[in-house]
């Protein structure tokens, strides 16, 4: 039997597509150097000096650049990632903390600076032994060479659901844990007493037995010139008392009051506001746009064209907008006017018939298993928006040769080298502010941003500082839109309801091999994908790929059993392994759900397994159909294997949150094209689930398998269409196969 | 003749009262007050999200009325009374009750749609004591794309002293 987990594929032949792809980019770096723990601190000296000193130009002392203790006891824990609402930085914090001995009181958590000195070396390293499942290979290599290269890769991006998991473990696990021993050590010396004696609690090095104890902060400066293990003994999870507890979110109460400064908010003297509309048709130009109309509105100041796009500058947004609106500029179509959602679907269709994969992955000889009469199933599903709350917002200046940019992107230091790229500055010479985020799903990603080159050019071109704001319209036009994608799956069954083999073929850009697993054991299994792309972008949205990946696959399973004649959970426990963390998932959720109780007529209960970025989750959905064909979602039940996770209370936050995108990107969600452009204009065309069509039960059960850690801010997403889908099927019998599930209750 | 031109200013300015303090508008009258807010007044706590009151994102109240101030001209609001979420905390700084229930269920997660979000459950509160589920769902239209509505929800009920509802939507913390 071939195992079709995701350590043990083979891994899928390069796709024929050119071009940079998302994690190739990560790993293709990495993978030949090596790894590195401790940030700068033991790369190079210079890098290392600048950083302390910038740390410390405020006062305490700087460890192992992620960390900074004052001699008021006080502790600034510098986090390289984003935190754009899922507890990130409080997550990592309390792993510093715990390994530190902390006072929780005395921690906060900033933003490290966009600069190369703070790129996010645990990612990089733990990239590559997450994607290979060999960490072996990495161990052996000379730690400071993956600082170095990470620095050159800039590499500060927040996505895959990576913060915990791969700089918390990683990195900020270690640097607590060995900070922790260099004031032991300097403790030690200073009570003249052995270490093994001291014991730490709430920022104190203790010793019992003469009954002294000294604060971290008056031990801080001379243990910050101690040289720090690169291998501390971490704690047994049994000693934890800050890890695995539900601590409030450092960043809420800012979130309450109104005081949290996102970046649309920021602002500075003699500041203009612009506004933009880039090409409809995106791979379009700018070809002619008479200005007067704009500059005929009160406020504004300018009109300012781009290659492909034309801007209003002017004394705040709503003149900007007025101005933008006030224009009838003229855009070529970059020769994609032919392009529709439709066109789309059918080129997907007819790459998948000519059957020419660009790369396969699986094993066994399906051909031979799927037999002269295989069932048979076709899906569809379109570009989605990711629809953060808070649009687009940069503010830029250029002054004296000096750039600096305000605003909030998932990848920091990659928004200052895309600004020094477009500016032609030295990197020296730009500086990127980070500021908080409102939200971002994969849209604040570097491979997207193109605000950041927008900006710059209004910068560079204005004497005043500018800050930049889509329209909602704009956001929703210019999208980085999880891929519009087509699948045809194939299967064939055994007469005792097995599956002998079983074929998924999709078109979409890029291979959904690097984000999804699929989870059964059967004989002969192929994955194939077609390489489609159309003028759009497209890109991560939230889960990357398992959205689509988890609605085909968990679809299909449930076809599978119905024709076998089978109900859908025994049928999916018969095809995985015993014993598996799967396996245990299912059963959970199956018995938490009531699956097999009698429901009230015309209510049907549907199950999806998805595992997506290392954390497995199981759902059972119970729905109907109401009297407009809309679905309602009655109750929702839910367990997740993460492994173990950090903050419950917030890992429960990113499963209901993930769970609530999943179910409003099946019920409602689609961008479409017509003539080369979107033809949704905003959240009115782009309906989103709101607080009357969230399901008010909606039970949630970590199973904490002890595994090594999975993601939290994505896998919580992808079971809900599927398990929807076969809801419905239950309750009406009729199979979702297209999504959104409104576009065909509207037909 | 400058001293006739600031009488003519100060004659054109809209006279309305943000969080309790009166005040004299200089805008345009056509625009909305979101961005009056926001731009002249300097209260970046209320958010743009969409510009078509689609969202809330840009809830205040506008004489206790919950308003999506992205829609609505500054000239509108003249002589009215404006509460904006900088605006609930008493003057001593301390929170609003439900300021202090968001906080306890945890509410927010990117918390860019929270103002909006506070300020129409403020309101609905205000005006039907302590709601229920059915007139939580129709009253609180606001879009979270985070989806924390059911935090929302038991917020509202929390904040109420519905205590019982307040645990139901999000049980089995582990």
């Amino acid at each position: 039997m071939a195992d079709n987990t995701a350590t043990e594929a083979q891994p899928a032949t390069p796709t024929k597509r050119k071009g940079v792809k998302r994690r190739a980019f990560l790993i293709g770096g990495v993978a030949v150097v090596g790894a590195g723990l401790f940030g700068i601190s033991i790369a190079d000296s210079n890098a290392a000096k600048s950083a302390k000193a910038r740390l410390e130009s405020d006062g305490g002392h700087s460890f192992a650049t992620w960390l900074k203790i004052g001699e008021d006891d006080s502790i600034t824990i510098y986090s390289p990632h984003t935190d754009i609402g899922q507890g990130s930085n409080t997550g990592l914090a309390q792993m510093l903390a715990e390994e530190l001995d902390a006072a929780w009181d005395q921690v906060r958590v900033v933003s490290a600076p966009a600069e190369p000195a703070f790129a996010n070396v645990g990612l990089g390293r733990a990239f590559l032994a997450d994607m290979t499942g060999q960490p072996a290979i990495i161990n052996g290599i000379p730690q400071s060479f993956l600082s170095f290269i990470a620095r050159q890769m800039n590499l500060q991006m927040t996505g895959g659901s990576t913060a915990l998991r791969f700089t918390g473990r990683v990195t900020f696990q270690n640097v607590g844990a060995a900070t922790r021993l260099a004031l032991i050590e300097t403790a030690a010396k200073r009570l003249d007493v052995p270490a093994d004696e001291l014991t730490t609690q709430d920022s104190h090095v203790i010793h019992a037995k003469s009954g002294r104890a000294l604060r971290y902060g008056e031990l801080a400066a001379e243990a910050a010139t101690l040289s720090l293990d690169n291998a501390p003994k971490l704690k047994d999870p049994s000693q934890y008392r800050i890890m695995r507890q539900s601590i409030q979110r450092l960043d809420i109460p800012a979130k309450v009051d109104g005081s949290a400064q996102y970046g649309i908010d920021f602002s500075v003297p003699n500041m203009r506001v612009a506004t933009i509309m880039a090409a409809p048709v995106r791979g379009g130009k700018l070809t002619s746009v008479d200005t007067a109309p704009a500059l005929a509105v009160k406020g504004v100041e300018k009109v300012i064209k781009l290659d492909d796009a034309v801007a209003v500058v002017a004394k705040g947004y709503w003149p900007a907008i007025s101005g933008l609106r006030a224009l009838t500029p003229e855009f070529s179509d970059g020769g994609n006017g032919g392009i529709s959602t439709a066109s789309i679907f059918k080129a997907q269709d007819d790459l998948i018939a000519k059957g020419d994969a660009d790369s396969t992955a699986g094993d066994g000889d399906v051909q031979a298993g799927l037999g002269a009469k295989p069932i048979e199933a076709e899906y569809q599903v379109p570009f989605l928006h990711h629809a953060m709350m808070e649009p687009f917002a940069l503010t830029a200046y250029f002054k004296d040769g000096k750039l600096n940019i305000w605003g909030g992107m998932q990848d920091p230091l990659a928004t200052k080298m895309m600004a020094v790229d477009v500016s032609g500055l030295d990197a020296d010479d730009v500086t990127f502010h980070p500021m908080m985020i409102g939200g971002s799903f994969g849209r604040r990603l570097p491979m997207y941003m193109e605000i950041v080159g927008q900006v710059t050019k209004l910068a560079m071109q204005l004497p005043y500082p500018v800050k930049l704001i889509w329209s909602r319209e704009e956001e929703v036009a210019q999208g980085a839109y999880r891929p519009q994608s087509s699948a045809a799956l194939k299967a064939s069954l055994t007469k005792e309801k097995r599956i002998t083999a079983y074929r998924n073929d999709y078109a979409q850009p890029e291979s959904a091999e690097s984000e999804t697993v699929f989870p059964y054991t059967l004989p002969a299994v192929s994955r194939r994908h077609f390489a489609h792309v159309s003028n759009q972008q497209t890109g991560a949205w939230r889960s990357v790929n398992s959205t689509q990946q988890g609605f085909y696959n968990e679809s299909f399973m449930d076809e599978l059993a119905h024709a076998a004649g089978e109900d859908p959970v025994v049928f999916r426990r018969n095809h995985l392994k015993a014993g598996s963390r799967h396996l245990r998932v299912l059963d959970e959720v199956a018995a938490r759900s009531g699956w097999g109780s009698p429901l009230p007529a015309g209510t049907g209960r549907g199950v999806a397994l998805v595992e997506s970025f290392r954390t497995i989750v199981a759902q059972v959905i119970e729905a109907s159909v109401g009297e407009d064909g809309m679905p309602k979602v009655h109750k929702v039940t839910t367990v997740v294997d993460a492994g173990s996770i950090v903050n419950p209370d917030a890992a429960m936050a990113q499963i209901e949150g993930g769970i609530i995108m999943g179910l409003s990107s099946a019920i409602g969600e689609a961008i479409t094209l017509e003539n080369g452009a979107v033809q949704q204009s905003n959240l009115a065309d782009y309906p989103l689930l709101k607080m009357a069509d969230t399901p008010l039960v909606m039970d949630i059960h970590f199973l904490n398998s002890g595994a090594d850690m999975g993601g939290i801010g994505e896998p919580g997403v992808p079971p809900a269409a599927p398990a929807l889908a076969n809801a419905l099927f239950a309750a009406t019998g009729k199979r979702v196969r297209n999504l959104p599930i409104l576009t065909q209750a509207k037909a | 003749m400058k001293r006739r031109y600031e009488w003519e200013l100060i004659c054109m300015a809209i006279q309305t009262s943000i969080n309790g303090k009166p005040v004299a508008l200089s805008a345009e009258p056509d625009t909305p007050l979101l961005w009056v807010i926001r731009e002249e007044l300097g209260l970046t706590g209320t958010k743009f999200g969409c510009g078509i009151a689609a969202c809330g994102a840009c809830t205040v109240h506008v004489n206790g009325e919950p308003t999506r101030s992205c829609s609505v001209p500054v000239s509108e609001v003249a002589g009215k009374s404006i509460t904006t979420i900088e605006g609930l905390k008493s003057a001593d700084g301390t929170l609003h009750a439900v300021q202090k229930a968001w906080i306890s269920a945890q509410v927010p997660q990117c918390g860019y749609c929270q103002s909006g979000q506070i300020m129409a459950a403020v309101a609905l509160i205000k005006k039907t004591g302590s709601p229920s589920d059915a007139q939580i769902d129709e009253a609180m239209t606001n879009i979270c794309r985070c989806g924390t509505y059911p935090r929302i929800r038991k917020a509202i009920h929390a904040a109420t002293g519905q205590a019982a509802k307040a645990a139901k939507p999000a049980e089995g913390a582990a």
